[in-house]
């Protein structure tokens, strides 16, 4: 084995991660939490705590190891578990936050970043449950600083459940008037997908082991550096560049991955192949958009770069890992892409223009930041928007808006480290007041019936 | 083990005297060694053998780095499975 003829290679891996920003977003450890089950909400919350410290308690040290050993950074160690409102559904209790508080608190001793799954999976309707933890949401995200939560709506099979969407359109308004900042850990999800280790929408499926790891890499950095070498090329090549670096993007994810299963014995499950930007400068979907050929990011043609962007990181990903699940794609979260911020403060970036993107790409509307006094009822129709997309395209979509109480358009919000900041950004003025109080449900699309 | 140590500096003279008399201290074996120069920087790579090395591996890659610092050198050390799983199919 002979590394003398492979200098160049070894180089190229040290400046992708010294230069470009490559790293590791996040290992997740999925955990079951089924068996917490409790009539009291307080001894399910402390069961979950128990269980989460004794599960998770190596995940923070390994990783620390992998990232010693191998000289790549793993930015974040994060938690997701069980839809809480599943694992709650037998408490007589109506207020979920004793157990969003447990988590905190669990998160808190592991030293994770970010736990998730605070959550319920409402597409065709509510449990009780789903009911109670929703109605808990405010409260939840407001007063803990590391739960996430999520809400699926809709779904290509089962229609979208619109009571859902009203209420959650409410659900943000009312976190937003507590804290804007909890409305940056909720997801309104269509198509949830159940490995998914990304916040804020991650969340331990019920189809998932008792424990699993899941992997999801990043490294815009690294797409946007080999694009500076392909400045006049046909569009071809623009694709072929980026499936070769995605390609060794997600080998490393694998390597993590593989690492990180064998050390913790905890099954491995998939690499979320995505491309995730921070607000550091060269970290940025945008400036991809850009470098393929884009004056400025949300002008025409931003779409379609998109659509290549997002297929090219899934070819390359698909063959460097076993596994690949979660969401797959590129992000576009408004306030974690200094590309992103910047061209919606010039107002090169518009809501219509991200909804179309949003056609296209991994997720959704993502941490964008909207007038103050938006009413509940157009954040609903901003999220039956982007579920329609979802549920008739057969992709996930996702809602995360943060009415900025006390701010107008143009102002700055700042959320703080890897959330970023944003300007606020204008929507439309026109009432959906009467379309989102009907409720009920949208039938689900005539080619969901596939069998 | 095997792992990669890469080092990095502006200046070439005496480093991999200096960086090999590291390593020897230390029991580590080298396996393979290739210098280059891109621009005006100084690269060093080494593909070593850490199997009779005492220290564990992060102790040893904070000792380099602190070495190389006080001569104001870059010195990383890495596992080489990283660079055969992006590069080697």
């Amino acid at each position: 084995m002979s590394y003398l003829m492979n200098s160049s290679e070894i180089l190229q891996t040290i400046e992708m991660i010294d230069q470009q920003h490559l790293d590791v977003r996040t290992v997740t450890m999925g955990i079951s939490l089924l068996d917490c089950a409790d009539p009291s909400v307080e001894r399910c919350a402390e069961k979950i705590y128990e269980k989460l410290c004794r599960r998770a308690e190596r995940l923070v040290p390994v990783c620390v190891g992998i990232e010693q050993e191998f000289g790549i950074p793993i930015v974040n160690k994060r938690v997701s578990v069980t839809p809480v409102s599943i694992v709650a559904a037998s408490c007589l209790d109506e207020n979920y936050t004793p157990i969003a508080k447990a988590l905190d608190r669990a998160a808190g001793t592991l030293g994770i970043n970010f736990i998730g799954g605070f959550s319920a999976l409402a597409q065709k309707g509510f449990t009780e449950s789903d009911l109670r933890l929703v109605r808990s949401l405010p409260e939840a995200l407001t007063e803990t600083a590391l739960v996430c939560g999520s809400v699926n709506i809709g779904s290509t099979k089962a229609g979208i459940n619109m009571d859902a969407v009203r209420l959650m359109g409410q659900i943000i308004r009312d976190t937003a008037d507590r804290d804007p900042m909890g409305c940056a850990k909720l997801v309104v999800f269509c198509n949830a997908v159940e490995d998914n280790p990304f916040m804020a929408g991650a969340f331990h499926g019920v189809g998932e082991p008792e424990c699993v790891i899941n992997v999801g890499v990043s490294g815009p950095g690294v797409v946007a550096h080999a694009l500076k070498n392909c400045r006049g090329e046909r569009i071809d090549v623009v694709a072929e560049t980026i499936k070769r670096t995605a390609f060794k993007i997600t080998r490393m994810g694998q390597l993590v991955a593989q690492e990180a299963s064998r050390r913790l014995q905890v099954p491995f499950g998939v690499v979320d192949l995505s491309l995730a930007p921070t607000p550091a400068v060269g970290d940025s979907v945008a400036e991809i958009l850009e470098l393929i050929g884009l004056e400025r990011c949300g002008t025409h043609g931003t779409t379609a770069a998109l659509a290549l962007l997002n297929d090219a990181v899934k070819k390359g990903g698909i063959m460097a890992s076993s596994h690949v699940g979660g969401l797959s794609g590129a992000f576009i979260p408004v306030s974690e892409d200094a590309g992103m911020i910047r061209a919606a403060e010039e107002g090169a970036l518009t809501m219509d223009k991200l909804e179309a993107m949003t056609c296209v790409c991994s997720v959704g509307l993502d941490m964008i930041a909207v007038p103050g006094d938006t009413p509940a009822e157009t954040l609903s129709a901003i999220i039956a928007d982007e579920a329609a997309i979802g549920m008739i395209n057969s992709k996930t979509t996702a809602a995360r808006l943060i009415p900025a109480v006390g701010k107008a358009i143009g102002d700055r919000v700042d959320f703080g480290g890897l959330l970023g900041s944003a300007p606020v950004i204008p929507l439309h003025t026109g009432s959906a007041k009467e379309f989102i109080s009907r409720g009920g449900r949208i039938p689900a699309p005539i080619h969901s019936l596939r069998n | 083990m095997k792992a990669i140590v890469s080092v990095f500096a502006r200046d070439s003279r005496g480093i991999t005297a200096y960086v090999t008399s590291l390593l020897a201290e230390r029991d580590i074996n080298i396996l393979d060694i290739s210098q280059t120069l891109m621009q005006e920087y100084f690269a060093m790579i080494m593909l070593v053998d850490l199997e009779a090395c005492p220290l564990p591996f992060h102790e040893l890659a904070e000792w380099l780095k602190r070495k190389g610092e006080e001569r104001a050198l870059d010195i990383h050390i890495q596992r080489s499975d990283i660079f055969e799983a992006m590069h080697r199919i």
